[in-house]
């Protein structure tokens, strides 16, 4: 999360590159057969996309989770190990449930944070092989500066925001029943 | 027991699958960065350097060249440190004012701006480039330091508001009660009282708020002065500009000296910063 999207996303380009990343070492390593060649590839580049960002987005929900898992009582543990609960149990029915507040927030600020993905594609793929990798973001940026439609790119922004707002409403739901209830 | 050690097994390797995705970019970064041009491109970036050299750094801090000019990073690193310092400044303080008002003066129209604050916050950077286009060139600011340290400000105060208000609210009212009866003002309370129970959140905030402008990569791109961009837009037009062979080496070295302040920033930092996090800064 300290890095910038652009900074992993040049760096995610250099190893998956295939001249220079991972399938060079590979067939230097004496199999010169080895394809690895995604992030040129047109139905895969979008992969290296999302590679890239989850990598980038892992460290800040960790330090969510790890926030929320703290606020959990260790009596808990104490009680279930009395019991003979099994460990993976007492995460999914008895943990993750009071973490839905954790969960939720993660949820929303990664939904957002992939609908506005702008400087990870730029960096990673510039929205390439052709329009393979092609999202809103960089759309309405090129509609605006590159190609002076402002019209067009101002509707493609809009776009975003209904996306957006077709994120959040499940949420504003829930807080809204969480509340009256 | 032995289904017990085939599980262990089991979880050490997925962990160590996750640490080597995880670190393998800042080895693969910091091994090729090391390296020499005519070894880059004579092996994978991945593989260890026969010969260690620093001259990639060198040359990228002050002569790796961004379009026609060839000054290196330098100019715009210090770019970036002039309009992040004052623009953290701005937004966390106002942002501290902001939470206070909200938290301890609550009027009806609190939980409305502060709603209103969150849904603005949210909303796609890109549907604010054209208005914002035309507010800076009305106020002459167009493409100048002023104007991004303005917008980061502006864009700051959202995300600094809801940090302080959540953390404002669970201090005891008592306390602002209190003050008022010893014939307290306004002011003198934020400054006497308030801020200086807060250094656990200023630190959340100011981490947060500079490593958002540091990164930024939107505005400095659309409003970043041409010469003088921040170091995201500078650092993505110097990989993407190399003419003739791509120095490829420079380019990473460049890219490793621009994500260094805020990896030291989280090193250094990053203890307190979870500490504030779970004191209560994202409770609500």
């Amino acid at each position: 999360m300290s890095l910038s999207l652009v900074v992993t996303g040049l760096a995610w380009q250099w190893i998956l590159n295939p001249t220079i990343g991972i399938q060079r070492l590979v067939q230097d390593a004496g199999y010169p057969d080895f394809k690895f060649n995604w992030l040129v590839s047109p139905d895969h580049a979008i992969l290296t996309v999302a590679f890239a960002a989850i990598w980038h987005g892992t460290g800040l929900i960790m330090i969510l989770f790890l926030a929320g898992i703290k606020s959990v009582d260790p009596e808990i543990w104490k009680a279930s190990w009395i019991d003979r609960i099994p460990a993976w149990r007492v995460y999914f029915n008895i943990i993750l449930p009071q973490l839905r507040a954790t969960l939720l927030t993660a949820v929303m600020l990664l939904g957002f944070q992939v609908v506005r993905s702008f400087d990870v594609v730029v960096a990673l793929t510039d929205g390439g092989p052709g329009y393979a990798s092609d999202v809103p973001a960089r759309y309405v940026f090129e509609y605006f500066f590159e190609r002076g439609r402002i019209g067009q790119g101002a509707a493609a922004a809009v776009v975003m925001v209904v996306t957006m707002i077709a994120i959040v409403l499940p949420y504003l739901y829930f807080e809204v029943r969480r509340r009256e209830a | 027991m032995r289904r017990y050690t085939y599980r262990t097994a089991l979880l050490y390797g997925a962990l160590f699958v996750c640490a080597l995705y995880f670190l393998s970019p800042l080895y693969v970064m910091l091994v090729a960065s090391f390296k020499t041009l005519s070894e880059v491109r004579g092996s994978s970036i991945i593989s260890l350097p026969e010969v260690w050299t620093i001259k990639p750094w060198i040359k990228a801090w002050s002569e790796a060249c961004s379009g026609l000019e060839c000054d290196g990073i330098r100019p715009y690193f210090i770019a970036t440190f002039e309009i992040a310092i004052p623009a953290v400044a701005f937004s966390v303080l106002l942002g501290a004012l902001n939470g206070y008002v909200m938290a301890k003066w609550r009027s009806r129209s609190a939980d409305l701006i502060f709603t209103l604050l969150l849904v603005g916050s949210f909303v796609p950077l890109q549907l604010y480039l054209i208005p914002l286009a035309i507010t800076l060139r009305e106020l002459n600011i167009y493409g100048t330091t002023t104007g991004l340290i303005l917008i980061h400000t502006v864009y700051g105060i959202p995300l600094t508001t809801m940090l302080f208000r959540n953390f404002y609210v669970s201090l005891p009212d008592e306390l602002v009660r209190a003050a008022i009866m010893d014939g307290a003002g306004f002011f003198k309370i934020f400054f006497s009282v308030i801020l200086p129970l807060s250094p656990a959140i200023a630190i959340v905030a100011v981490i947060l708020v500079f490593s958002g402008i540091y990164n930024d990569f939107l505005f400095a791109l659309t409003f970043g002065e041409t010469g003088k961009r921040p170091i995201m837009a500078a650092v993505q037009n110097i990989v993407a500009s190399s003419y003739g062979i791509k120095e490829y080496n420079v380019n990473i070295a460049a890219v490793m000296i621009s994500a260094l302040p805020t990896l030291l920033l989280f090193l250094l930092a990053g203890r307190f910063f979870v500490r504030g996090l779970t004191q209560g800064a994202l409770k609500g």
